[in-house]
């Protein structure tokens, strides 16, 4: 048999030299410990192999060109995973095998990665204005369901109030992960400006209430405008307020702290990371510095600390005995491996982008889906955006009057190779035909102009496009 | 081959790590700089929507920009490379250092892909139709794993392995809950289990109870389990190995005893590296159980993540399993939302995908033999390395003596710290000084002194050989000379820091603006840096 090459001790001439050395017959002495019952007698049931490095790459390379992708194609998905465009140099760092192929290295070992974590923490801490970022965990979701959790023991109250207008998937995680910390109580959302109900709000706030949980912007795409005097509310009543934030924002939205936020949470795919069909997440805690809070956390959470030369720094692991790996099943939930390659990646980001930059492309979000939303309106029976409310870059573009299903109205797009909004009519079936269209730096008008063109075709056969709409 | 099996050992003695002395970013910053370009919105769209700023409400309007640091591309790209030349990755060692971490390869081919436009730039809203071929991926390697672990169905969403444990966990409940048996709220696991297992049980709902090992065979026996088994066990979590390297011969008896009392078993198979195609979950018995694809499957370990832990479940337990699964008809690939006993979700979509595909790429190219010699060669690197590390001075390798390990062997420098005052952490940066790895071992240390070494099956017999010289080296040097031994590293990228800072809410900075509030409060603070 010919050694395969990620197998170098494979060589027989090697195997049987190492063996002798350690005074073993044969392989399967190295196995004496396990009863021949449960030895398998036949070799696995896998498929033929493709030891030829040129073969798996035309396996790979043919299953792989079967998919249709945001690159070649026009998306205007959202939703939590989003298609901003990726620096080169975010790519260039996390492919570097010294942080791609590091794991478990402490201080001395593997200081830069000690380092480049801890700058992703604090230019997080200067997006959101907390002095307190966690290391990420697995994505956005678990990082809000710890969050709650967390409020449910800082306070030691049993009850979180979210509103529905959460991504099923969140709300999913969240039944499935809180429980044992802090039961749910879904409030309905203000059905018209798709925001936190600020009366039914009131009739829920009590000393039971651990927390609030608001998304800002939400996941049907809202800002929440008063998000203050929410905040304010649930502090009256010694609640505390859990926001979920997307970062992508905060080049021109206020950080959540500055609204009386506790602890903010979200998602870091946005920064500089790939989509990788929804496997490009990392969850972000912030807190302020208060030791109440960060002792709750499950997560690793990195210091900076000074070294016996002046001036030169080093870090380690901040109270490192709330967790897991000091005190398994005695510490706050548990920590281990999670989504480090990303940090690094969106600390790149942020370094890439700077405040100006950050502001820039807020900007450029929030112009973008504002043309789009007029464009949008303006087509027969569409409503864009459905809520009356301010958005950022993501919004909810009501069809029922056009009489088509977002299903149909999505399939044609899709023959015009266009991968429309998120069809929400399953989700949320209150809403009747509506659908989650995500705008980002990488539309450009014309972009914009031709969405609007084919669904103008679609909607309307006869109807030529929306600016001839205009002029008549 | 005579080269090969006698070449010497190359003792790296005047290795030095890169020293950069970099900065924190934020040091480097310069006003005005800019490392990128956001693309600006058209003026004839400006002219239609207004200005961008009058578009959010004033009330939401950031009122002064993030203090975040202002560098060129040119600087923020040559930062980053100092930093990442500074970290020991797998790539560039002789990585047996990182017992339990399973630090094997990472096959280039599969980042090729991972790293494509073909699968990065997939959304995971798409239409299924848009996107059989990654979903093609997905099914196949639920069909490998089943083969591998001989069970019926595989989640492949958990992000990791705790995050699969915490997965199995929750099945446990939900399975014992549609049976009425709620009162089963006592998970057993083992010390030598990963933390995990106790932790994420407990953060199920669960109470955890410890099995302690043998103090003979390292392993625990059966009267403990007995002992700890009754009405209110929802299940045992074990690993098998365990992180001593040793084999349960008993596996079987635990999961038949866990069975008669009404509990499931579910295996953490953070430690399969040296059993693939030997011996398998089903056949011992295992309602449930995971695999590390960042470990055992060579996805690369990301600097602590992203990662995938793959759940594998009997028919029995497959309804509860995490939705969606994916799923064929024959013609098509297809998500399979109608499950309606499912745990529900644990990650935001279906997981990592990357690592999933990397995986899947690094079964293909092995195939049965292949992985049945990944298994054989990890065993035999890792009882050769045992053999070599045994000669240094005051080293064991406690439990079971006589008995062969699997894949990794948890040992003791016991000896050594009571002959010489140096402790298993002296030992592991002065390791660092000839650029390797050494990592210590889960707590408790219940093994005194601890080390946990794995070889894996990627490095040569020359490289075994170079990382037992190395800790020969370092104990020797700790009879001779244990203060130097104590003062190291020597030939790191910086010196030895102060930890005191890291656990006092005072002095604590866990950001860059946290540090510049409190430094001055930091010891010897008018010798710390200032920006």
């Amino acid at each position: 048999m010919v050694s395969h090459p990620y197998i170098p001790n494979a060589e027989p001439h090697i195997k049987r030299a190492m063996l002798e050395s350690i005074d073993a017959a044969s392989i399967a002495e190295l196995y004496a410990d396990i009863p021949d019952e449960l030895r398998l007698q036949e070799p696995l049931a896998l498929p033929q192999p493709l030891p030829a490095e040129s073969d798996l790459q035309q396996l790979l390379s043919r299953l792989l060109h079967k998919n249709r992708t945001t690159a070649t194609h026009l998306s205007f998905l959202g939703g939590g995973c989003y298609d901003h465009y990726v620096p080169a140099v975010c790519d260039e760092i996390n492919a570097r095998g010294e942080f791609l192929t590091a794991y478990a290295g402490k201080t001395y070992t593997d200081h830069g990665k000690w380092q480049a974590l801890f700058e992703f923490t604090s230019m997080m801490g200067e997006l959101l204005e907390m002095d307190v970022v966690n290391i990420p965990t697995y994505d956005g979701y678990q990082a809000a369901a710890t969050a709650l959790r967390m409020a449910g023991r800082i306070t030691q109250r049993p009850l979180v109030l979210a509103p529905d207008s959460i991504a099923p998937g969140m709300r999913a995680k969240f039944q499935d992960y809180c429980p044992p910390d802090v039961q749910l109580r879904w409030i309905p959302y203000d059905r018209a400006t798709g925001c936190w109900d600020a009366s039914a709000l009131a009739q829920q706030l009590n000393q039971d209430v651990a927390a609030i949980f608001i998304e800002n912007p939400s996941h049907l795409g809202v800002l929440e405008e008063n998000v203050a005097a929410i905040i304010e509310m649930a502090h009256a009543h010694g609640a505390l307020a859990v926001v979920y934030v997307n970062p992508i924002t905060l080049g021109v939205l206020a950080p959540p702290a500055s609204f009386g936020a506790d602890i903010v949470c979200g998602d870091i795919q946005p920064l500089g990371i790939a989509m990788q069909y929804g496997g490009g997440h990392g969850g972000f805690i912030a807190t302020h510095d208060d030791p109440r809070f960060v002792m709750e956390y499950p997560s690793r959470l990195y210091g900076i600390a000074p070294t016996s030369q002046p001036g030169e720094f080093g870090f380690g692991e901040v109270a490192f005995e709330r967790t897991s790996f000091a005190h398994r099943e005695n510490a706050r939930e548990f920590t281990g491996t999670a989504a480090n390659l990303w940090a690094i990646t969106a600390g790149v980001y942020l370094a890439l982008m700077g405040p100006q930059g950050m502001q820039e492309l807020g900007e450029t979000l929030v112009a973008r889906a504002a043309y789009a939303m007029r464009r949008l309106n303006e087509l027969p029976g569409v409503k864009a955006p459905h809520f009356r409310a301010a958005h950022f870059h993501e919004f909810v573009v009501n069809f029922t009057d056009t009489h088509l299903t977002v299903a149909e109205i999505n399939r044609q797009l899709r023959e015009q190779g266009i991968f429309g909004g998120y069809d929400l009519s399953k989700a949320f079936p209150r809403l009747g035909q509506a659908a989650l269209y995500c705008i980002t730096e990488q539309h450009t008008k014309a972009d914009i102009d031709h969405l609007v063109h084919a669904l103008g075709h679609i909607l309307a056969p006869s109807f030529s496009s929306p600016s001839s709409e205009k002029t008549l | 081959m005579k080269d090969a099996a006698s070449a010497p050992s190359r003792l790296r003695r005047h290795f030095h790590q890169a020293r950069w002395e970099e900065p924190i970013i934020f040091q480097l910053s310069q006003p005005g700089q800019r490392g990128i370009l956001p693309p600006q919105p058209e003026p004839e769209l400006l002219a239609e929507v207004g200005p961008p700023q009058t578009l959010i409400p004033q009330k939401l309007r950031r009122q002064h920009a993030p203090a975040l640091p202002e560098l060129a591309q040119p600087q923020v790209l040559r930062h980053y490379l100092r930093l990442s030349q500074e970290t020991l990755g797998a790539d560039l060692i002789v990585d047996a250092g990182q017992g339990t971490c399973t630090m094997k390869y990472s096959p280039r081919i599969n980042e090729r892909w991972a790293r494509s436009p073909q699968f990065a730039a997939l959304h995971p809203l798409q239409a299924e139709e848009d996107v059989q071929g990654i979903l093609e991926i997905l099914y196949r390697f639920e069909q490998i794993l089943k083969a591998i672990s001989g069970m019926d169905r595989f989640s492949l969403q958990p992000q990791a392995g705790s995050a699969a444990i915490y997965t199995n966990a929750s099945m446990v409940r939900a399975y014992h809950a549609q049976r009425g048996e709620s009162h089963r709220n006592e998970i057993i696991t083992t010390l030598f289990s990963h933390p995990s297992d106790a932790a994420a049980a407990v953060a199920a709902g669960f109470r955890a109870i410890i099995l302690y090992p043998d103090p003979d065979t390292g392993y625990p026996s059966v009267q403990a389990l007995k002992a700890a088994l009754s009405e209110r066990t929802a299940a045992l979590f074990i690993t098998n190995p365990e992180d001593t390297g040793i084999f349960n011969p008993h596996i079987a008896e635990f999961t038949r005893l866990v069975h008669q009392a009404g509990g499931l078993c579910v295996y953490d198979q953070a430690n399969a590296n040296g059993i693939l195609g030997i011996t398998r979950a089903r056949e011992m018995g295992f309602d449930l159980c995971h695999f590390n694809l960042h470990k055992t499957f060579s996805s690369p370990h990301g600097s602590g993540g992203p990662g995938a832990g793959a759940v594998g479940a009997t028919a029995e337990l497959a309804p509860f399993l995490p939705a969606p699964l994916v799923d064929f008809d024959g013609q098509r690939y297809f998500w399979d939302n109608d499950r309606p006993q499912s745990i529900g979700k644990v990650a935001m979509w279906y997981g990592n995908v990357g690592v999933i595909l990397r995986a899947f790429a690094w079964a293909m190219s092995l195939g049965a033999e292949g992985m049945r010699e990944v298994a054989e060669i990890a065993t035999l690197n890792n009882n050769y390395l045992l053999k070599r590390v045994l000669q240094a001075p005051g080293v064991e390798a406690p439990f079971s003596p006589g008995h062969r390990r699997i894949e990794q062997v948890r040992y003791s420098w016991q000896q050594l710290a009571q002959e010489t005052g140096v402790h298993t952490q002296d030992l592991g940066r002065r390791a660092g000084d000839f650029g390797v790895q050494y990592w210590l071992s889960h707590h408790p240390w219940y093994v005194p002194e601890p080390v946990t070494l794995e070889p894996t099956e990627s490095y040569t017999r020359a490289e075994l050989d170079e990382y037992a010289d190395i800790l020969a080296q370092v104990a020797q040097e700790a009879y001779q000379d244990p203060a130097f031994v104590r003062q190291a590293p020597h030939r790191s990228p910086i010196h030895r820091i102060d930890p005191s800072v890291l656990d006092d809410p005072a002095l604590w900075a866990l950001t860059w603006r946290a540090y510049l509030k409190k430094k001055d409060k930091w010891p010897g603070s008018d010798s710390s840096s200032t920006p």
